[in-house]
């Protein structure tokens, strides 16, 4: 009797919630408009793509995703709600609509854009395991690697993909299997291995704990793919479009040469690309239900890519990583953005 | 003949056996197989404390604002003192900190006023403390009334959000456990099999299963629009889970009580609760103070846990600065520091236990 009833309540919550999926927040747009502040789901501390600053402020380049989209739809870059999520959570915290935005490095793969109810709306970041060698060793390529003791922090896919790679080249390696970052950094500055593995961005973020960080050098080589972007949920294509497109803005702010310093004196640029992604020339936040200045705010109030990488990735920022890959499309890289008219 | 003799004079007992000397040989020195492991005990308190000396004191640094006034030889307790409101508050917005003042103030002068014998009004006081207390307290925290912004609870965090869950949980965990522990001694079947699977239940699962319970699926059971504060429901998973305990320490102390104080009771006329309320609960609940705080002291370590459905409790701020790259690589320091503000927590508790003991103890010792 006691199991019937329960089976019950099971059944009416399920289908509550399949009611509940289906429409979820058809009008994400509207909502926000309403609370005055954009949910984001964050992660709860990755350098230099998500943390707390001194003052409490969240700080990153997946951080900048959200400020981008609480400029785009509020015209104010700091309305934005921080929901700090862990990587089992995160997925439901969007289906359930916690959080409307899930910029929380978020590697892009088929399963997860496919059968998760959710859409990734682009690439903010091309990650990809890379490796980190002492300097003294004088290697300049993976494929110098042959026979080398690796550090790695447990987690499968990034042994798997090691693994993969020594095998495709016929090299052998001795891995060497650690729990945590710290301890990872702490058996690579012991000396116990000679390389340390892991995603690029993550090696960046060791480097600089090591006592001495020109000591050590990250390879050009990457051995895998995750892009890694903000998520949204399926079912509200509005949404959708304001996240993509807010990205897709400050990647065209960088390729048109406006930052967050000059985006004032360019609204009177005569660059017909300037004119229309700043809402001079034809209003092209309207298919969104956004103002005609809506990248203008962005612009001004997060600044471009280029910017947004140096300030918390690149050259300007603790973490010193390249731009590399993701340079623009005409400089080098596969940032590359769908033109504004 | 005794006259002859004279009266030896008292003198002061040997020096090898008294004072610190006879101390030492007494305790550390007496015997050969003692001094060898004295000595290797002292040796290897020597080659651990040297170090922890010399990194947390000797080598430190204390004065600066970022990473480089650390010279990186002994510890950067400079990464604490620019973090330090922010690991008592949390993210809370920093112009509206003095609400959470506030808070603080009123929580520790409560539990002052109702620790301090000397104080008077303790009933009132108790009365306010569980009642209005804790109105205020959220009507400051939360903000949203007489002009106060509102201030999410996703921003609460740090030592503030340690001590708001492990106050609630204590408040709340206590009256359920004592109802859960006489329900599962009572004779009404319903009652009683209720008590036990409800004991049974939230005892036999982990704490972090039940926050990813709270976390991960119970927003996909809710309907889309309805949605529960994460704090909240941490609250609440929280406050059930002890209670399970808190429960069976608590029956613990009622079986202990010989069943002629209740026949007793019962012989007088006393109803149930008059019975249970004057005579046996006093006596348990005494019994049960090492146990009852043992519950509070590992229910205030196990707020650690909402750490993993995003809460920033103390622990949960300092991992979150730690990845803050202008920060990074002082991991160490801030462990350090998480672990000496819990250890005063629980050892004040400890203490205060110990005492209350002492002051209840009415011929149970033995």
């Amino acid at each position: 009797m006691m199991n019937k009833k329960h089976l019950v309540l099971l059944a009416s919550a399920g289908a509550i919630t399949l009611a509940g999926v289906a429409t979820a927040q058809a009008d994400t747009l509207e909502d926000t408009m309403e609370r005055g502040a954009v949910q984001c789901g964050v992660s709860d501390g990755l350098p230099g793509f998500s943390a707390p600053d001194d003052e409490g402020n969240w700080q990153g380049l997946d951080v900048d995703v959200c400020r981008a989209v609480a400029a785009a739809v509020l015209g104010d870059a700091d309305a934005v709600n921080y929901i700090s999520l862990n990587a089992v959570e995160r997925f439901t915290a969007l289906q359930s609509g916690e959080v409307d935005v899930l910029s929380r490095n978020t590697t892009w793969t088929t399963t997860r854009d496919t059968t998760l109810g959710l859409n990734f709306t682009g690439v903010n970041f091309y990650d990809g395991q890379g490796f980190m060698v002492s300097r003294d060793l004088g290697i300049s390529s993976a494929s110098e690697l042959d026979g080398a003791a690796i550090c790695i922090q447990s987690g499968t896919t990034t042994e798997l993909n090691l693994a993969d790679y020594f095998r495709a080249n016929g090299m052998e390696f001795d891995p060497i299997v650690f729990d945590t970052s710290e301890q990872t950094v702490g058996g690579f500055q012991a000396g116990r291995c000679d390389v340390l593995t892991s995603d690029t961005s993550q090696l960046a973020a060791l480097r600089i704990q090591l006592d001495d960080p020109s000591g050590a050098m990250i390879l050009p080589d990457v051995i895998s793919k995750e892009p890694l972007g903000p998520v949204v949920r399926q079912g509200d294509d509005v949404w959708f479009n304001i996240v993509k497109w807010s990205l897709f803005a400050m990647l065209n702010g960088e390729e048109y040469g406006i930052t967050s310093e000059n985006a004032e004196e360019m609204l009177s640029s005569e660059n017909p690309d300037v004119a229309r992604l700043l809402g001079q020339d034809g209003n092209y936040g309207e298919g969104m239900g956004l103002e005609a200045d809506w990248a203008y705010n962005i612009l001004s109030q997060v600044g471009n890519y280029g910017e947004s990488f140096e300030r918390n990735v690149g050259m300007g920022s603790p973490l010193e990583i390249e731009r590399g890959v993701n340079a623009l499309w005409n400089q080098g890289g596969f940032q590359y953005a769908p033109p504004i008219r | 003949m005794i006259h002859n003799q004279t009266i030896i004079k008292e003198r002061p007992a040997p020096s090898s056996s008294v004072g610190a000397i006879a101390w030492l040989r007494t305790n550390l020195f007496n015997g050969p197989i003692n001094t060898i492991f004295t000595l290797i005990g002292l040796y290897i308190l020597y080659l651990l404390v040297v170090p922890t000396v010399q990194w947390a004191f000797l080598n430190a640094d204390w004065i600066g604002t970022t990473r480089d006034d650390c010279s990186r030889e002994g510890a950067c307790w400079v990464f604490i003192n620019a973090r330090f409101t922010q690991f008592i508050y949390g993210l809370y917005p920093r112009e509206e900190i003095w609400r959470a003042n506030i808070v603080f103030a009123g929580f520790f002068t409560l539990i002052a006023w109702l620790a301090i014998p000397r104080l008077p009004l303790k009933r009132w006081v108790a009365v306010f403390a569980l009642v209005g207390f804790p109105i205020v307290a959220y009507v400051l925290l939360h903000g949203g009334y007489f002009d106060m912004p509102r201030v999410p609870t996703h921003r609460w965090g740090g030592l503030m959000l340690t001590l708001l869950l492990a106050t609630v949980g204590m408040v709340g965990a206590l009256p359920i456990g004592i109802v859960l522990a006489l329900g599962r001694r009572s004779n009404m079947p319903i009652v009683k099999s209720f008590c036990v699977v409800f004991i049974e239940f939230w005892r036999g699962v982990p704490l972090i299963t039940v926050l990813f319970m709270a976390s991960v699926m119970l927003p996909l059971f809710l309907p889309s629009d309805m949605s529960v504060d994460r704090l909240v429901r941490a609250l609440i998973g929280l406050t059930l889970f002890q209670s399970a305990y808190m429960a069976e320490v608590i029956r613990g102390g009622l079986q202990a009580i010989p069943k002629g104080q209740e026949e007793a009771a019962a012989a007088l006329g006393m109803t149930y609760w008059k019975r249970m309320g004057l005579i046996v609960l006093p006596q348990a609940l005494k019994m049960m103070i090492p146990g009852i705080v043992n519950t509070f002291i590992s229910l205030f370590k196990d707020t650690t846990l909402v750490m993993i459905i995003g809460l920033f409790d103390l622990l949960g701020i300092v991992q979150a600065a730690l990845a803050d790259s202008r920060w990074l690589g002082f991991s160490l320091e801030g462990y350090v520091f998480a672990a000496f503000m819990f250890w005063i927590f629980c050892f004040s508790m400890s203490r205060y236990s110990q005492y209350l003991e002492r002051k209840l103890h009415t011929g149970h010792k033995r």
